[in-house]
């Protein structure tokens, strides 16, 4: 697996190379010439100093040589003492110029033969000579790949590059590089190793873990004591990055559930209503963006990658308004009984689901990642990607826009009111009629656009919301109900108590152990953390 | 009324004794129908239909036993399917380990899905199992039990309403997920399936689908019954006290979570002991039968056939049933969802009394009428379907 | 104050203080009731009426206080509502709670002193003897002649006195009754003060009232709360003339 992935970067990096030496170098008899000769012996032992040779020659065609070479592409004649690079569109260039082949080509040509451990010496003679590449981003992933094989042939390339280097970032990188291969040479001295275990230790990840456990028995013993000390080091290290991780995936969860909770808070919380198709509005968010993608990838593909701008709005109007058609006809004449309104909008989910199960077939439907929130970056040593982030800094956005609309507006003063004490609230000339079809409206419409988000890391199905309507239900009772910082508190601490039972316990038992705590902790605090008290509460 | 007349007239009012005839007439005529009336006849039932119709009333069985905390306490559990599916679980084991050396990999101890899983031995939960009474009393104590703690908990802190109908809908979804794991115990995602006798009785045979789909009449005849003596006693005019006025209940020195928890833990069991004959003759159980979404269906069984009549939770279940036995199997299947989804909103909004609420309080309204027009005497108490 | 080793009441509350969320529903309240006695508490709205009785009855616990009943014997502050009402603790809420879907009779069935055990009324037959409580019970709020009417169908009037009834019939120590004539016509306000003076020879009562007119009709010492504490205490003219009393009424 390791040595496909070295071999495809290689070829990247190599190809990459044969772009960039475009220019024609010219010819002169030199170790360059004298190491290709080494390719027209058809023997293994000559091609194997010949690429040697190749990469100490320094010539910029040894690139472009060596990468023929791995394509079986690099060709020679017996008789002439001549090599050809044949290039993918069956062109010949003489391999001593990169000039075109002068005259036909020779009738004895054949491709340099290799094996196994050929190829292996091939890699990191790619390697190496990527060290030196212009780009430093090229250079740094060619040190990353000899830390990976710590092929002891490229030592003096990399010390070569290490001396040139000037980029920080890629001279750490070759400075692993060679530590990784000094520590495993047999002939580098004790202090040499010792030093070495000290830059591999700086780097502290699963790979230079797995370098520190892979060394041989018999090392001296300061330097297996260095080495035991790293070790510990590397796994505390790791440690702490492992906690770090499952926060932030903790976190994403949480933000997760809390976009999905946070809509069916505020109608439980107002209106005392559990609506079971809320996840069936995030089903709908969702294929809201899926509509809008497909239109625009159709129309304007060139606006890709603000699709997202226009399906949240749109997102949040169609939930919204599918929210105020329920609540009208079917809600409204139910208030009172809540049991039966959860019958009711269970069976509502049900066409919902039918219906885009109709619309849209049952499979899972496509929606792409903009350019924006595709890939990661690494952050210390977590992976951190982009759709994530965004969903986390999304939802953070959604929740303070919506405290901000519940304290400063006059719907949301409304709305608090309604909350606190329907009776009064309806005392105090607050049409709670309306209040509730527009609560059920803002409710659903934060759910569809819940759906936008996650449109980007969840398959888009008919079955979407089912996923998540139960997770919401606990979020809703275990925050309590009528204030958005229990929601808030309870999506993240489920999300994250769920990401840090999981290494122990594993996905599905975490889940379970959160249900049953979640069912014992209703026992304890039958409103959740976060309840409102007084004599109208509890009438 | 509480006075007066002797109890038995209380049990079976003119209601109960109909559906008790109607009940045995369906399970001696299915069976005759099938055994002894010749398979060209007309009148002939297949013995598909005899388990078909047997699954029904087990389905009834449930029903009945979810109207008898809706109905008659306003619990309304959108989790009772786990219950149903815990006795069929109990049930199916046993006819594991009567499988024997006739599985697959012929292992005289271990359901194949052990063998397949490279399992040594047998895990402890499922020793003695090869005993029908061990197996028929954990029909009834496993899920009896898990009623109680859960119901202690719950009834104790004063759980109610919608919030006590979403734990138990958590409830189910968390042992849902627990029994779709293969290291549970309980053949993972497959179940139990294969079965080949119980008893020593041939599963697949005609006699033994008949005789399961007897028994299961008789048990829901023998659970109607107890269902009857219970909210016909003073104890049932506890628990609608309880449904309509918690708090006053409370105050009146009753102990409220006493009572939920007797008959919830009742309940529990009726639902074991459908899910126990539900399995043999349905030939399977696997997880699914955990999921949320059959608990809510068997409640809106409950909801159309009409709650707090206990009739009403046995027809509606036979209604529904055929419905979507009927519509599923044909070129409306695509639409069955649909049809199923304006049941439940039309159900709760146009209907919220179900068809026998419907036809009592029709009923009532009209020897009221006829009582005022004749000397004003008091009407007749009638089941309703306040929350 | 007694103290509540020594005191001779029936109900002792000694610095009562319930809060919700910041707002204090009582605060420091603190007022006895004897064995036999017929006390009326008055006070505007949100004086903490309700909240009192909430808490005698245990469906809210103090924040700080004592509740002692009989004798200072029983600490009301650990107990539930279940076991209060077994003590001999009655209740009739301000909106009238019957058992809308059981007749007349059943309700009082339910109401009567018995054993509430699951077994006891699994078990339950009627008897002769309860028959004829109930009958009593029935005779004395005027309702026999709707005994199987269902108690949904019945007037607002017909409700209180019907929850009265079961309050009598559970035979409670101390009956504590909220707004009892609210909603009633005069001549009904008058026969239930009657019923409560009645009630009153054989219970200790405490009502909670709005209406001064029906107070006045009972003639019975008067406990004015304001802002969940005791503002007045003496007989309905002295508690009507004290100037704080008619502060707080009138807004002055």
């Amino acid at each position: 697996m390791r040595a496909l992935y070295d071999r495809i970067t290689a070829l990247v990096f190599a190809l990459g190379l044969l772009i960039a030496v475009a220019v024609p170098v010219p010819s002169a008899a030199g170790p360059y010439e004298d190491a290709l000769a080494g390719f027209t012996t058809d023997d293994f032992a000559d091609t194997f100093d010949a690429i040697d040779a190749v990469v100490a020659s320094g010539n910029p065609l040894a690139t472009p040589v060596l990468e023929a070479l791995q394509d079986s592409r690099l060709q020679f004649s017996a008789a002439e003492k001549k090599v050809f690079i044949k290039t993918k569109d069956a062109a010949l260039l003489d391999a001593a110029t990169g000039q075109p082949a002068a005259g036909p080509p020779p009738a004895d040509l054949e491709n340099v033969r290799l094996n196994n451990r050929l190829r292996g010496a091939l890699n990191g003679a790619i390697g190496a000579l990527t060290l030196m590449a212009p780009d430093p981003a090229r250079r740094l992933s060619a040190a990353q790949s000899v830390f990976r094989t710590r092929d002891a042939t490229v030592l003096p390339a990399v010390e070569k590059a290490l001396e040139a280097e000037t980029n920080a970032r890629v001279k750490k990188a070759l400075n692993e590089a060679r530590a990784a291969i000094i520590v495993l040479a047999e002939d580098s001295s004790a202090d040499d190793k010792i030093a070495a275990i000290a830059v591999i230790r700086e780097r502290s990840d699963q790979e230079s873990l797995a370098l520190m456990a892979g060394l041989p028995a018999n090392l001296a013993p300061e330097v297996r004591a260095a080495a035991t000390d790293a070790v510990a080091k590397i796994q505390s290290n790791l440690a702490i990055w492992r906690t770090v991780q499952n926060f932030w995936y903790g976190l994403s969860l949480g933000s997760v559930l809390l976009l999905a909770a946070i809509g069916l808070a505020i109608t439980f919380g107002v209106m005392g209503v559990i609506n079971m198709a809320h996840g069936e509005m995030v089903m709908l968010g969702a294929y809201t963006t899926y509509v809008v993608q497909e239109f625009i990838r159709t129309r304007f593909p060139e606006l890709f990658d603000y699709s997202l701008a226009f399906a949240l709005p749109l997102a949040f109007m169609f939930a919204g308004a599918v929210g105020i058609l329920i609540e009208r006809t079917v809600i409204r004449y139910l208030y009172g009984r809540p049991l039966e309104t959860l019958l009711a909008t269970w069976g509502i989910s049900l066409v919902l689901m039918q219906a885009v199960r109709a619309v849209f077939g049952p499979t899972n439907k496509e929606v792409g990642n903009p350019s924006w929130m595709s890939g990661a970056f690494d952050l210390g040593g977590i992976l951190i990607t982009y759709n994530r982030m965004w969903i986390i800094i999304f939802t953070g956005i959604v929740f303070v826009a919506l405290l901000a609309m519940l304290r400063y507006t006059r719907l949301g003063l409304e709305m608090r009111a309604v909350t606190q004490n329907r009776q009064m609230a309806a005392a105090v000339g607050i049409r709670t009629a309306r209040i509730d079809a527009l609560t059920f409206g803002l409710g659903s419409g934060i759910a569809g656009i819940a759906g936008v988000a996650l449109s980007q890391i969840d398959n888009v199905s008919p079955n979407l919301g089912q996923g998540y309507i139960i997770d919401s239900f606990m979020v809703v009772v275990f925050g309590g109900v009528g204030n958005l910082w229990g929601t808030l508190v309870g999506a993240l601490t489920l999300g994250i108590a769920n990401k840090f039972l999981e290494p122990f316990a594993g996905a599905v038992l975490a889940k379970i152990a959160i249900l049953v705590f979640i069912i014992l902790f209703i026992q304890k605090r039958p409103r959740g953390m976060f309840a409102l008290k007084g004599r109208a509460i509890e009438a | 009324m509480l006075t007066s007349r002797h109890p038995l007239i209380h049990l079976l009012d003119r209601g109960a004794v109909l559906f008790l005839v109607l009940l045995g007439a369906f399970a001696i005529a299915i069976p005759v129908l099938n055994l002894l009336v010749p398979a060209e006849s007309g009148f002939h039932v297949s013995t598909y239909l005899v388990s078909l119709f047997g699954k029904y009333v087990c389905y009834g069985l449930l029903a009945l036993s979810i109207d008898l905390i809706w109905g008659y306490v306003g619990i309304l559990s959108l989790g009772h399917g786990a219950f149903f599916a815990l006795g069929g679980y109990a049930m199916g084991m046993y006819l594991m380990r009567q499988i024997g050396t006739r599985g697959v990999y012929a292992d005289p101890i271990l359901p194949d899905f052990m063998v397949f899983l490279n399992w040594k031995e047998l895990p402890f939960f499922w020793y003695f199992f090869d005993h029908f009474a061990y197996a028929a009393l954990m029909v009834l104590l496993v899920p009896g039990l898990l009623a109680f703690v859960f119901g202690w908990f719950a009834f104790r802190s004063r759980v109610t309403g919608v919030y006590l109908s979403i734990i138990t809908q958590a409830l189910t979804y968390a042992l849902l997920l627990a029994f779709f794991r293969n290291d549970f115990g309980f053949g993972g995602n497959n179940g139990l399936t294969d079965f080949k006798d119980i008893l020593g009785f041939n599963v697949q045979s005609e006699a033994t689908r008949n005789s399961l789909f007897f028994i299961s009449c008789l048990m829901l005849a023998i659970c109607f019954l107890i269902c009857r003596a219970i909210v016909t006693s003073k104890f049932g005019k506890v628990l609608v006290a309880i449904r309509d006025a918690e708090s006053r209940t409370r105050f009146l020195g009753y102990r409220v979570e006493a009572y939920k928890l007797f008959v919830f833990t009742l309940s529990a069991c009726m639902a074991g002991i459908a899910g126990a004959l539900y399995v043999p003759q349905v030939g399977i159980i696997n997880p699914g039968e955990f999921a949320p979404a059959n608990s809510i269906e068997a409640v809106i069984w409950v909801a159309v056939g009409g709650r707090g009549t206990l009739t009403g939770a046995v027809l509606g279940a036979f209604v529904v049933n055929y419905a979507k036995t009927y519509f599923t199997s044909g070129f409306l299947a695509e639409y069955w969802l649909f049809m199923l989804g304006a049941l439940f909103i039309g159900t709760t909004l146009f209907m919220p009394r179900g068809i026998i609420g419907t036809y009592n309080h029709w009923r009532a309204n009209r020897a009221e009428r006829k009582d005022a027009e004749r000397d004003g005497a008091p009407p007749l108490a009638s089941p309703s379907a306040a929350e | 104050m007694v103290d509540r080793q020594t005191t001779s009441a029936l109900l002792y509350l000694d610095g009562i203080s319930v809060s919700f969320d910041g707002f204090r529903a009582l605060n420091e309240l603190s007022f006895i009731v004897e064995p036999g006695e017929m006390r009326a508490i008055i006070g505007p709205n949100g004086a903490g009426k309700t909240t009192m009785m909430d808490v005698i009855t245990g469906k809210t616990r103090p924040d700080s206080g004592d509740v002692y009943f009989q004798e200072g014997t029983v600490d009301l502050s650990k107990l539930d509502e279940t076991e209060i009402a077994e003590l001999g603790i009655g209740r009739k809420f301000q909106k009238p709670t019957v058992f809308e879907m059981h007749t007349v009779e059943d309700n009082l069935q339910l109401a009567l002193k018995n054993d509430r055990g699951v077994r006891a009324t699994l078990l339950w037959r009627s008897s002769a003897d309860q028959e004829r409580r109930i009958d009593a019970l029935l005779d004395r709020v005027r309702l026999k002649p709707l005994r199987s009417r269902v108690a949904g169908s019945l007037s607002h009037g017909q409700k209180q006195w019907l929850e009265i009834a079961m309050l009598l019939a559970q035979d409670p120590k101390l009956l504590l009754v909220d707004e009892p004539v609210a909603g009633m016509t005069d001549v009904e306000t008058m026969q239930t003060a009657e019923l409560l003076k009645e009630i009153n020879r054989h219970h200790t009562v405490v009502v909670v009232e709005h209406d001064m007119a029906f107070v006045r009709e009972l003639g019975v010492k008067v406990t004015c709360l304001h802002e969940g504490s005791v503002l007045a205490e003496g007989s309905i003219d002295d508690v009507s003339t004290d100037e704080r009393v008619v502060e707080v009424y009138l807004g002055r």
